[in-house]
């Protein structure tokens, strides 16, 4: 019994030593100030370093503000079309077994794989006015490349797994129990996806949702192969940042940039938001 | 409700879950399916409550043709094996689902819902939980809310899905009892799937043992015990 002395600290066994946790949260804390606050610091830094003056000037200029309207645009029709498919995808490969199933999944998986500017390319040249479905719609007065449906088709193949790879897990785990007694109780398929379904996958579709707009919102690569980046007509904000920084319009590029990451700050500060405000309900119907 | 099964068969792929197999269950019958895993008692019960559909065979309800019956048409009463509450709901809101979800010209105007569920919280013997989530429940006041929610749609049967399963030894006696009393109040037809022999013997007035997708035997408690029509069965209910 003597070689337990009554002064040593016991700390419990899924503890690490006081400078194990000192050294980890300093590493986390370090990385995080450098990769991720110091340069949005710097953003708006530089944005506001000749006034808010020159900045609001640059918000007033009509090539900026038809980059903003465009970019909500793309976001406007890319988010909603793929939080759609992206729920009818996972629901279908949740709920049902099909052959050629981990074709889809794979399929679904191409964008996280496939570089944007190859994805970009792939659109010019299938829809471009050199290919027959490229030069039949520009004969229909509908051109795609180079104009918005180019756009937001590309801003919706980098943004098309987000929805999808957010429900699945979270589907998979829930089962099918829930639909099946709601169909036993007299549901239709509508009524079942609607109060049993879409209740339980809300979460994970907002985080999808929100995910996919920040995406669609910030695309360059695709985005800028598609768009033929013609000014004030087909230049997204971050084509339009990129250009106005390589004319050294440094002010311009950083208040466009400043408003880019304002907008995802206001989408993560509206998911917190509501995640505090549902705080009891998202406790209540966490699995028992 | 009387209810025939004229040789139904189910496979799944290439694995055959249910060899034909027939069975005659009386009108207000409380039956057992007793078996092992994978002896196809849960395919059996999904199929009466139109969840799967069998690859070939009948089932007739008081006589007429179900098989092409919808789940929605064949008005089961289902109680799930983990009961499958809808977490995001109350109890009463849980209970009233079935009846809301009629459509507008047979469903029952609000206060007669609210009526409704209320009686079936008294039936479960529950007054006072309906503003409740299922997570606040503990597993027997769940089992009984799935049993009250399938009761609301004034079921032509009552399917059970391993009721028991989930429940501890003291729990599980008593809720025994619960159901025992809920199928002569109510007087339905009621069968459930259970792996557990004593639960079987003790609560049915028929059992059904099956194994590897056949029916072993069907007959009262105390027959199959004096007269196993089998060496499985004699291993299975002594062990």
């Amino acid at each position: 019994m003597s070689d337990i002395s009554p002064s040593r600290a016991f700390r419990p066994a899924a503890t690490e030593a006081p400078w194990a946790r000192i050294t980890l949260i300093l590493a986390v804390v370090a990385i995080l100030a450098v990769l991720l606050f110091a340069p949005l610091v710097t953003v708006f830094f530089e944005a506001l370093r000749e006034g808010l003056g020159a900045s609001l000037a640059t918000l007033a200029d009509p090539q900026s503000q038809s980059a903003i309207r465009l970019t909500l645009l793309v976001a406007a029709f890319a988010v909603p079309l793929n939080a759609v498919f992206g729920v009818a995808a996972a629901w279908l490969i949740t709920k049902y077994s099909f052959r050629g199933k981990a074709v889809l999944i794979t399929l679904i998986d191409i964008p996280f794989s496939v570089s944007p500017v190859v994805a970009g390319l792939c659109i010019v040249l299938t829809f471009g006015a050199n290919s027959w479905v490229g030069s039949w719609l520009v004969a229909q007065g509908m051109p795609v490349v180079f104009a918005v449906p180019g756009i937001v088709m590309a801003s919706m193949f980098v943004t098309f797994p987000f929805v999808a790879r957010e429900l699945i897990p979270v589907m998979v785990e829930q089962g099918r129990a829930g639909e099946e007694a709601a169909l036993t109780l007299g549901a239709s398929g509508w009524r079942v996806f609607f109060t049993v379904t879409l209740p339980n996958i809300r979460w994970a579709l907002l985080y999808g949702v929100l995910l996919c707009n920040a995406r669609a919102m910030g695309e360059f690569g695709a985005v800028a192969v598609v768009s033929g980046k013609i000014r004030g007509l087909t230049a997204t904000m971050p084509i339009t940042i990129e250009m106005l920084y390589n004319e050294y319009s440094s002010v311009a590029a950083f208040t466009l940039a400043a408003v880019l990451a304002l907008l995802a700050l206001v989408t993560l500060a509206l998911k917190t938001l509501l995640e505090w405000r549902y705080a009891d309900q998202l406790a209540a119907t966490h699995r028992h | 409700m009387q209810i025939e099964i004229d040789e139904i068969s189910k496979e799944f792929g290439t694995t055959a879950a249910l060899t034909p197999v027939s069975l005659s269950i009386p009108s207000g019958a409380l039956v057992a399916l007793l078996g092992p895993s994978g002896s196809g008692k849960t395919t059996l019960l999904r199929i009466l409550g139109g969840l799967e559909f069998p690859t070939a065979g009948r089932v007739l309800f008081d006589g007429a043709d179900a098989t092409a019956l919808t789940v929605q048409e064949r008005r089961a009463g289902f109680v799930f094996q983990s009961y499958a509450l809808f977490a995001h709901m109350t109890v009463f809101e849980n209970i009233a689902y079935g009846l809301r979800a009629r459509p507008r010209t047979t469903r029952p105007p609000s206060a007669e819902i609210a009526r409704r569920v209320t009686k079936l919280l008294d039936l479960i013997q529950l007054p006072d939980i309906g503003a409740r989530y299922p997570n606040q429940l503990s597993g027997g006041q769940r089992q009984r809310v799935a049993l009250a929610r399938a009761l609301a749609i004034e079921p032509r049967m009552l399917l059970l899905d391993e009721p028991f399963g989930a429940l501890d030894a003291r729990v599980r006696k008593d809720l025994r009892q619960g159901l025992r009393d809920i199928h002569d109040t109510t007087g339905l037809t009621t069968i459930f799937v259970t792996h557990d022999q004593d639960e079987a013997m003790e609560l049915a007035d028929l059992v059904v043992v099956m194994s590897m997708g056949r029916i072993e035997q069907v007959g009262r408690p105390q027959d199959i015990r004096a007269r196993p029509a089998s060496a499985f069965v004699r291993d299975f209910i002594s062990a």
